[in-house]
């Protein structure tokens, strides 16, 4: 790679960067499945969405350190707490707040990550706080690079949690009527569907997808009140790029901006190379705005 | 020039230094001892926003100075005067810093002491100008804070010239005193704020004359979210030497990703390290910091004081970290200042502050000397962590411990 | 309300605000109002682009930034006068706009697609401005050396150290004077042939395009005049704070502060920034006063109580202020 001026680094650097790239590709596509959900049925911004991860991840540290519970077990308490909150959170706050309009339903969330992050401020101060599992610096070395268990985890937990969903919407009745809510909201409205709670139990799976990824990122990363931003425009550019709604679009955008991420701050720097992501969501923007699995809508 | 104020005609000048004139008449004799004892002091930090970690550190910091200054008896040549906090929130934002500065003054403030990071500080030090309230700068190690003549903002701690030169002279002298193992060298730095965008290239000047071959200088943003790539290239590059500086979290961050990708360069030597030299990276991630130097605010390790400050902050549940020493020792600079002047008043202060020795601190300063209000006497120290201490290595005359180089 | 009825107000407005600094001698609600104008001018910037035309943009930042960044940059580096850079300044706010406009509209990108673009714009914006230090200087900031001279206040248009009145309400005029002419555009505009186009663009882009009305002309327009007023905010920014860094140009703060204001003041109403901005502003310090008052400074809390305002009002008042202020003028018995 010595044309164009640019580094030259043996393959087994690169390869090594590119495989990084799948398992920061796989905390992506966590952070995204959810709200690829939310944005494919509700059609809402969820501006929330870091704010909620980051309240989940507080649950995880607290869980381990009040209660010394691991946070892969704490996926038992946290996933359901989680749905719970989300289920709450849209039908009372978001749905009521909302009068259905685009823009306010963008500010009520908006507010809401306010309150979320100050609140996390004001109850557990800014200092961040991370877990530590005896089995972080263990795992499997491939040579180029070597992946420590909680990555790996990462990875299959990805994996699984599309596989979950896509079977929850395709083989469950409520699946079947989020399907027909996400489509058709009126015909949906007339067959006797509650879209009401349909929102509901939408926007709880959201957040229990997004408390699944907390779990699995907790071994990696400290929490702060902050930490949300660090995945917010990311987690969007992978939702447009795999297609609003898609689950597979999810994790496919999820691995293809891990990796292009990786080899783009490998060629160009760590700073300009962030570049590549901004390039990819505008190009897919202009140029296949329904992504790679998304269905044409209006 | 008149002009009405609710109906009250007044000078416009008049009123523009209503809060200086204010504070002039506290110091007539006699009118002092009536006002109720107080001094105004402004403490401005980011307690919240993205800086709101720093920011509450540097907040402790100075609290825990006024509470100390007021428990032994306040300010004495002001009649003991107490120090009275007017706490501000910058919120992260150079503008609403500037805002808060605004209300200070309508406090009455009798001086000023923030504002953390460079951004902030500027606009905070040049808001403060404009009516003359003396402004101590507790960390802000841009050196264009004190390089624009503005004769009310000090700062007591260094800047990064000062730590820059200091970290590549340290370098070179341990690298010597081991018998020059290390001739190749990797810089890791931040590039999002100041610090760490001015350290690279200074650094990497001072470092080739040396005889360093300086491989690559690797930039990174605040926040970063993975080190890998990073560690990736050191390992392909195999450097001697890996000079990290960037924050607290990404410090914590890159050292474990080292660790777990098992790189382990011969020497890991941070200049402002961020994780580097902080227990709470010490205690909490012992392996990963091992072994690891770091060029840093420090405080001398034999004052009593210090030690005594690091217990309080632990016991309150704080980490004792460099903001906290600072932003306590830019406080105690200013209460000093206040003795030294014997009055509240603003220009008083200034002039006591410019001309102040105060040598009754904790850092490895020495006695103060302020030119353009840096005190040129503020130096870093070099720090190495081995087991669950931080120990000082250098320079010779603070060191607790030999250093581990190679 | 009459148009003279409306005319009167924004006369008394005006005044009042040319007056302020005369009546008002505390630095810090001067400091105060004059925040409250500077967010006013970034909501109404994004409001004739999200409140006339329709197009929500969740990166108004992206011009805000730019503007900021030349004014800063052709005093840094070319040692411009600020007054010549004024003009550049500000036109590469439309310049700005006009590629994003041009890239969006063209390829048709409506509703959260357009939202979701000017994000992606001014998250590359800022990486660039990170990145390629030997233009912007990177993180380091661009740092304006700061006048002392009394005399120079005017060439180098500062004034921290001006004589007494410029020095308390210099930057307050220059925000004024902004402000009042971005008013003025807008209140123009929305009498206008160009300003009926827009709204119907928002109504119904396909029934306008119908009627003959181009659509993408006047989206462009719109982003163009839109982009040259948050830049115009941009060069205040600079000349108050003589510092920028990409962070402040290019964050997310300013992007969301330029969106809030005028969907809480009332949408695709001249005076919607204003009242929303005034709003944000008051109930913000206010929070902070309460908060302190009751339980001592602890941060967060005030941004807590700030956040339940901010969705008690969507949710009560979803036309915004200006509605109330609409709906409480009809029932004094004032209608149309």
């Amino acid at each position: 790679m010595d044309f164009l001026g640019l580094p030259s680094y043996s393959w087994e650097t690169v390869l090594g960067s590119a495989i990084s790239g799948v398992f920061l590709g796989s905390v992506y596509a966590l952070v995204a499945l959810g709200l690829t959900l939310i944005y494919g049925v509700l059609h809402i911004i969820n501006f929330a969405h870091g704010a909620m991860l980051m309240l989940a991840m507080y649950a995880v540290f607290f869980l381990w350190s009040a209660l010394g519970i691991d946070p892969y077990l704490a996926l038992l308490i946290v996933v359901p707490a989680g749905f719970v909150f989300g289920y709450a959170l849209q039908r009372g706050v978001i749905g009521r707040f909302s009068h259905g309009r685009d823009e306010i339903t963008l500010l009520v969330t908006l507010g809401i990550a306010i309150m979320i992050e100050n609140g996390a401020l004001f109850a557990f101060s800014a200092t961040e706080r991370q877990v530590q599992v005896p089995y972080d610096f263990d795992g499997i070395d491939f040579g180029v690079t070597f992946a420590v268990w909680p990555e790996i985890a990462a990875l299959a937990g990805s994996l699984v949690v599309t596989l979950a969903l896509w079977l929850f919407m395709t083989r469950t009745d409520m699946g079947h009527a989020i399907q027909a809510v996400a489509k058709e909201r009126r015909g949906a409205e007339l067959v006797g569907i509650d879209v009401e709670h349909i929102y509901g139990v939408t926007f709880g799976i959201g957040a229990a997808c997004v408390a699944v990824a907390a779990c699995l990122l907790a071994p990696t990363y400290a929490v702060s009140p902050q930490f949300g931003y660090l995945f917010v425009l990311i987690a969007f550019t992978v939702v447009v790029l795999g297609g609003m709604g898609s689950f597979v679009g999810a994790l496919v955008g999820g691995f293809l901006i891990g990796i292009t991420e990786q080899l783009g701050r490998l060629y160009l720097g760590e700073s300009l190379g962030l570049i590549t992501i901004s390039a990819i969501f505008i190009l897919v923007l202009l140029f296949r705005p329904t992504g790679l699995f998304g269905q044409a809508s209006g | 020039m008149t002009y009405r104020l609710f109906g009250t005609s007044t000078t416009r000048r008049s009123v523009l230094a209503g809060g200086a004139a204010a504070t002039g008449m506290l110091a007539a004799p006699g009118i002092l001892h009536a006002a109720g004892k107080t001094v105004k002091v402004g403490v401005v930090h980011p307690v919240t926003g993205f800086l709101q970690f720093s920011g509450t550190q540097c907040r402790y910091g100075a609290q825990a100075a006024i509470e100390e200054i007021n428990a032994s008896g306040g300010i004495k040549a002001l009649d003991g005067a107490m120090i009275e906090a007017v706490l501000g929130d910058a919120q992260s934002k150079a503008e609403i810093g500037a805002s808060e500065v605004e209300k200070f003054e309508s406090e009455g403030v009798s001086a000023i002491v923030g504002a953390y990071s460079s951004g902030i500080s500027l606009a905070t030090t040049q808001a403060a100008a404009k009516y003359g309230i003396p402004h101590i700068v507790d960390v802000g190690v841009n050196d264009k804070i004190v390089g624009r003549d503005l004769d009310n903002t000090f700062r007591f701690g260094p800047g990064f010239g000062v730590i820059t030169k200091t970290g590549i002279q340290s370098l070179i002298d341990l690298n010597e005193a081991a018998g020059n193992p290390a001739k190749t060298c990797v810089i890791v730095h931040e590039n999002t704020t100041p610090f760490g965008s001015y350290m690279a290239g200074l650094m990497k000047d001072g470092l080739e004359p040396a005889g360093f071959e300086v491989l690559e200088i690797l930039p990174h943003p605040t926040p970063n979210k993975d080190f890998r790539n990073i560690a990736l290239k050191i390992k392909e590059l195999n450097p001697d030497v890996v000079i990290p500086s960037h924050y607290y979290n990404e410090g914590v961050l890159f050292l474990r990703t080292l660790q777990r990708q098992r790189v382990s360069p011969k020497v890991i030597y941070s200049v402002l390290g961020g994780a580097s030299s902080q227990y709470r990276f010490v205690n909490e991630f012992e392996d990963a910091a091992q072994g690891v130097m770091d060029c840093n605010h420090w405080f001398d390790p034999s004052n009593k004081a210090a030690l005594a400050l690091k217990d309080k902050t632990e016991a309150d549940g704080k980490t004792y970290s460099y903001e906290v020493f600072l932003a306590y020792t830019a406080m105690k600079f200013l209460a000093d200042g206040m003795e030294r002047a014997a009055s509240p008043d603003r220009k008083a202060i200034i002039d006591a502050l410019a001309v102040s020795e105060w040598d009754g601190h904790f850092m490895p300063y020495g006695p103060t000397k302020m030119e353009n209000g840096q005190n040129m006497a503020a130096v870093p120290l070099v720090t190495q962590v081995s087991g669950e201490d931080i120990n000082v290595i250098a320079p010779a005359e603070y060191a607790q411990a030999k250093a581990k180089f190679g | 309300m009459s148009d003279t009825l409306r005319i009167t107000g924004w006369v008394v407005l005006a005044a009042l605000g040319i007056a302020a600094p005369f009546l008002i001698s505390s630095g810090r609600w001067l400091e105060f109002i004059e925040l409250t104008l500077f967010v006013a001018v970034l909501g109404q910037a994004w409001n004739i682009l999200g409140g006339y035309g329709g197009q929500y943009s969740f990166g108004h930042a992206v011009f805000f930034g730019t503007g900021a960044y030349v004014q800063a940059l052709l005093q840094f580096r070319f040692g411009f006068s600020p007054w010549l850079a004024l003009p550049f300044a500000i036109a590469s706010g439309a310049g700005v706009g006009a590629m994003i406009g041009y890239l969006s509209f063209r390829y048709g990108l409506r509703g959260s697609y357009f939202a979701l673009i000017t994000l992606a714009f001014a998250e590359a914006f800022r990486v660039l401005a990170r990145s390629i230090v030997s233009v912007t200087e990177g993180g380091r900031g661009v740092s304006l050396p700061l006048n002392q001279d009394s005399g120079e206040v005017w060439t180098t248009l500062q004034f921290t150290f001006a004589e007494p009145f410029l020095r308390h309400a210099g930057y307050y005029y220059m925000i004024l004077t902004v402000l009042i002419l971005a008013y003025i555009a807008v209140w123009r505009m929305e009498r206008s042939r160009f300003g009926a186009q827009l709204i119907s663009v928002r109504e119904n882009e396909d029934a306008a395009a119908a009627l003959g009305v181009d659509a993408f002309r006047v989206k462009m327009k719109a982003i163009c005049l839109s982009g040259m007023i948050a830049a115009a905010a941009g060069v205040y920014y600079v000349q108050k704070y003589l510092f920028v860094d990409p962070e402040i140009a290019y964050g997310p703060a300013k992007s969301v502060e330029a969106l809030v204001a005028p969907i809480i003041g009332g949408l695709g109403t001249v005076i919607g920034p204003l009242l929303g901005a005034a709003f944000l502003h008051s109930i913000g310090e206010v929070a902070k006063e309460a908060i302190g008052a009751l339980i001592g400074p602890r941060p967060g809390l005030d941004l807590i109580l700030y956040g339940m305002i901010l969705v008690l009002v969507l949710g009560y008042l979803p036309r915004g202020l200006a509605g109330l202020l609409d709906s409480a003028w009809r029932r004094l018995g004032g209608g149309r």
